[in-house]
């Protein structure tokens, strides 16, 4: 079969479609079928029995998948549609940026399952009726788990873009919008890339978990794998939850090989660098695309659309960014406006805190409190035993690995696909035999915790033990530096700041996994154990809403004050010190 | 004023480019008005002429190459582009950067295209011109390629076939050869003439920021030498030597010298304490970094045969392959140091500095230790208040929010960071990065 396609090829006429314009041809199409089946479903009444997931036939399980995946690349348009609003107004407007930024610092912190409940209730009265409002609820859900870290990303890159080509684009007098297209938006391409990319992975979690959500005596479940899966736990259905498991495997292949890699080979492009990387990545569906002859031609046309655009001069009177910037002398009435500005800023804040007390105040006591902090101080204990029992497996796994090239290479992406694997979807089967064994749960739990997480750690350490240079490895050797000296002096400080970047990421994870980890089901038992998560899902499934509010509150306290005090100096030590360029 | 003879064609035209008492202040830590970066500077640029700009860093020729083009604004002082004012980047004058300054992610031809497309030129158009300056400049064949493909002379030939698209009255050059090596420069140099001499390029008028004298004389009709702290015209230059241009020429070596000579010159005492070379005054002197490492080498260097004490400063230049961005530097630190002297474009060993060429390596720190506390105020200073305090420690903010009062933040590090160096060579103090904490005691 293979020798006729090369001959159909090599007919030598340009213009004829080959047979890679067949496979892509067939992929393109696969999709846009696939959407249109899904739309219908979207806006089918709450009572309808489509709207739901009543049995646990297995064939219904791809519509379920495909409703779970464009669950998930709505939530990504909108972080997309946020991030390029947000972080653009952050970066260029100097006030703007004074609460855009800590607002969004806060709001990475802050743990988005808890405020599930507050969604699903907001936007069911948004759309009375309708399945459509608890769409929006999940896809709200998955959108607070990407877009801050998209937006800071993008913020970030905005607030770096290099010097000379700023002056290049205002030596040719390219209008804002020009610059923001031709320069900003593509400097940033790569970093907002990779960040999407993290993001999207942790998004699989909260997909999966907003999908059948029980608020007090509102129950519902969206037809999706998340929703599945909660009915196969109710029906103690073992052979439903390893379906479940598989389907999320084979989707989240797909979304891997079809979405992630050709997007990183298109990523690599706008990268800012001094000569062509050794690395090259590689996608096959990126070089499928640019084999065929007619899928490239039709994107041809909105390709060009797109140039156009850019192009676009766009100035608005009275919105021309100034010609000119004079050396920002900050006069009188500047600074006046910005004391104003700022003590609105405070009073803002000091009223927003007031109402969450007083609404908090009307049904709970200090006793309540003094439990709540209770409860999260035991959850922290938990998170952070879990994280050093998973630092000491996974650091030395992962530099072993690391320093072999040829295993890392083939490690890697297994690692980041376990990382985009949503944990959750594994947790019954650690409940059964959790229920099996009578195993105490305050113990056994805490595993479910870092189960999604670690891998974040062992992919980031890998990377750093692959980039650790090879002269100092040979310095090691040659100086016949080994055993503990050797981990102590020499690798550990060469993998530390990927350490720690995977360790906050995995660190973050982990207080959000334990909202769903720490109070589990299978059937009608439930398994609970003594912690912060714990109470939030609890308070969630009596819709005891000050509980809820004062419950995630305080672990979003804690996790600020973690990342602050513990993390953010670790980072920044290892920045300074041990970074090796 | 060397050669005042002006040519007569251009004399006569009004001049293209205008700069009139041009001040520029540099910002400090608090975001207020510093010391000056340019201090009324004026100058003229006229039809048919490559006038350059020569100066060390530190003397605002990119500040004012920058203000020309409309990017950033003097403080004080006007500019006119055939007779208007320039309030902003004017069309008619595009420039050309050391780094390149290349978008990445656009092709060698969708950069050059740039320019043209954001003026909303139709892209028949665009294309035609954008290829027309590709085959001028010798691109021809790297059209479709990415710059990260490119060596670093392609590169900078796309930043000039940029430049030229546009078809500039003036081209703007901010050290255009220093990021290349040197053959790569020499080759590019001499496309350039050529495409100027023979009147191939479509501008009128070339103004270029250079550090590197020879580059000057091989180049430029006429030379502004900028001195420094603040930046100001010291003086105007000449030069009538036919194009092609002869570096062994008796003529061309005796401009070089001559302007290596002017540059040099002691400038008359200021004040008391000033050491004329780096900007502010005794404890609120800019330093530049120089390594002890390099320091010790340039000493030895000059101490040796051929030069035994004594050295003509373009010879050093040329057999240590240093531009005079580097070698000034290092001759001012040793100045400053006084363990040399700069004249007249020689640089002369003094006796403590004849004596630290011979000595033994902890003798040399201490005469270091000894000269440092001497004659670098800040260092001193540091050192008193260590033996000030019962606990023989200071943190290091306190000296680099004093030293921001005077200037930008950047030069503050810089400046705080030499001293550490030095001191620690020195052995006047110890520093602890960590805890950015000075003391007098060394780790045990």
């Amino acid at each position: 079969m293979l020798p006729r396609f090369v001959a159909f090829a090599s007919l030598g006429r340009k213009a004829l479609p080959n047979q890679y314009d067949l496979f892509a041809l067939a992929l393109i199409f696969a999709g846009f079928i696939a959407i249109s089946h899904i739309s219908g479903g979207l806006t089918v009444p709450l009572e309808a029995p489509e709207s739901t997931v009543t049995s646990l036939d297995v064939r219904n399980l791809p519509y379920y998948a495909l409703r779970t995946t464009l669950r998930m690349f709505a939530a990504i348009g909108a972080s997309l549609l946020f991030t390029f609003t947000y972080a653009t107004l952050a970066a260029k407007s100097r006030r703007a940026e004074m609460i855009l930024i800590p607002i969004l610092d806060v709001l990475q912190s802050v743990p988005i399952l808890g405020f599930l409940s507050f969604t699903v209730t907001f936007f069911l009265g948004l759309f009375p009726g309708s399945i459509l409002g608890a769409e929006c609820a999940a896809v709200f859900a998955i959108f607070t788990s990407q877009a801050w870290n998209m937006a800071f990303s993008f913020y970030q890159s905005l607030r770096t873009v290099p010097r000379d080509l700023n002056e290049v684009a205002r030596g040719f007098q390219l209008s804002g919008w020009q610059k923001f297209w031709q320069l900003e938006a593509p400097f940033a391409m790569p970093g907002l890339i990779w960040n999407t990319m993290m993001s999207m992975s942790g998004g699989w979690f909260f997909v999966v978990a907003s999908e059948a959500i029980a608020v007090g005596d509102t129950t519902v479940k969206l037809p999706g794998i998340g929703a599945y899966l909660a009915l196969a736990i109710e029906q103690k259905s073992i052979g439903a939850v390893i379906a479940a498991i598989l389907a999320m495997l084979v989707v989240i292949i797909a979304y891997d090989q079809l979405l992630f890699r050709p997007l990183v080979v298109f990523g690599s492009r706008f990268r800012v660098e001094l000569t062509a990387s050794q690395t090259k990545e590689r996608s096959w569906v990126t070089q499928l695309f640019t084999r065929t002859q007619w899928v490239r031609a039709l994107m041809r046309g909105p390709g060009l659309m797109f140039q156009n655009i850019a192009l676009w001069r766009l100035e608005l009177p009275g919105l021309r960014p100034r010609a000119l910037e004079a050396a920002p002398r900050r006069n009188r009435v500047s600074w006046l406006i910005d004391a104003l500005w700022l003590i609105l800023v405070v009073l803002v804040t000091l009223w927003s805190a007031w109402l969450v007390v007083d609404y908090v105040r009307q049904t709970l006591s200090w006793g309540d409190l003094r439990e709540a902090i209770l409860l999260t101080l035991i959850t922290m204990v938990r998170v952070v035993l879990l994280m050093a029992l998973a630092t000491l497996i996974w650091v030395p796994v992962g530099v072993w690995i690391g320093l072999r090239p040829a295993l890392a290479e083939k490690i890697q992406p297994l690692a980041q696909f376990l990382a985009a694997f949503p944990a959750n979807v594994i947790f019954p089967v650690a409940v059964v035999l959790i229920v099996r064994f009578a195993l105490n749960p305050d113990i056994w739990l805490s595993f479910l915790i870092v189960f999604g997480t670690q891998w974040y750690i062992l992919f980031n350490v890998i990377a750093g033990a692959s980039a650790f240079p090879n002269d100092l490895k040979e310095a090691a050797a040659n100086f016949h530096i080994h055993g503990w000296d050797w981990w102590k002096s020499v690798i550990i400080p060469g993998i530390f700041p990927y350490y720690v970047t995977g360790a906050l990421t995995a660190s973050g994870g982990s207080w959000n996994a334990a909202i769903v980890a720490e109070y589990v089901k299978w059937g009608d038992q439930t398994i609970s154990a003594h912690g912060i998560g714990a109470y939030i899902a609890e308070a969630t499934a009596d819709g005891d809403f000050p509980k809820i509010v004062l419950g995630v509150a305080v672990m979003s306290i804690f996790v600020i004050m973690f990342n602050r005090l513990f993390w953010r100096p670790l980072f920044a030590m290892g920045e300074r010190r041990l970074r090796i360029d | 004023m060397l050669e005042v003879t002006a040519r007569a064609s251009t004399a006569a035209k009004k001049p293209l480019l205008q700069v009139r008492n041009v001040c520029q202040h540099y910002q400090t830590g608090s975001g207020e008005q510093g010391p000056a970066v340019l201090d009324k500077v004026s100058l003229t640029l006229n039809e048919n002429e490559i006038v350059g700009l020569l100066g060390r860093s530190g003397c605002g020729k990119s500040s004012l190459l920058r203000i020309v083009s409309g990017l950033t604004k003097a403080s004080d002082g006007e500019v006119d582009y055939l007779g208007r004012p320039v309030d902003g980047p004017v069309d008619g004058v595009a420039m050309v950067f050391q780094s390149f300054a290349l978008f990445p992610w656009l092709s060698v031809l969708a950069n050059v295209e740039l320019g043209l497309r954001a003026k909303k030129i139709p892209a028949a158009d665009a294309r035609r011109r954008a290829l027309k300056a590709i085959d001028l400049i010798g691109l021809d064949g790297f059209e479709s390629a990415f710059p990260k493909e490119l060596s670093g002379g392609m590169r900078q030939r796309v930043g000039f076939a940029r430049a030229l698209v546009v078809h500039p009255n003036i081209l703007l050059m901010d050290e255009p050869f220093s990021a290349l090596d040197v053959l790569t420069a020499e080759t590019l140099r001499t496309d350039l003439l050529d495409l100027w001499v023979e009147g191939r390029m479509p501008i009128k008028a070339i103004l270029m920021v250079t550090h590197n004298i020879e580059e000057a004389v091989l180049m430029c009709n006429r030379i502004i030498v900028l001195a420094s702290n603040p930046g100001r015209v010291a003086a105007e230059i000449h030069v009538n030597l036919q194009h092609p241009r002869n570096r062994l020429d008796p003529e061309f070596r005796q401009l070089v010298d001559k302007i290596y000579a002017l540059m040099t010159k002691r400038p008359e005492p200021v004040g008391p304490g000033r050491d004329g070379a780096f900007p502010g005054l005794g404890f609120a002197m800019a330093l530049p970094q120089i390594s002890t490492n390099t320091i010790a080498g340039m000493i030895e260097e000059i101490a040796a045969e051929p030069y035994s004490g004594r050295a003509d400063l373009p010879a050093l230049a040329d057999s240590l392959q240093m531009e005079i961005d580097e070698l000034f530097p290092v001759g001012e630190t040793l100045q400053l140091l006084r363990f040399a002297e700069i004249e007249e474009g020689d640089i002369k060993l003094t006796p403590a500095g004849l004596r630290f060429a011979d000595a033994e390596v902890d003798v040399r720190k201490k005469l270091f230790g000894d000269h440092l506390m001497a004659y670098v105020p800040l260092a001193a200073r540091i050192k008193l208040v260590l033996d000030d305090r019962p606990t023989h420690t200071a943190r290091s903010v306190r000296f680099l929010e004093e030293l921001e009062d005077y200037m930008s933040d950047e030069y503050a590090e810089r400046t705080l960071k030499s001293v550490v160096n030095w001191g620690r060579y020195g052995e006047l103090f110890a520093y602890d990065e960590t805890t950015e904490t000075f003391s007098l005691e060394n780790p045990q």
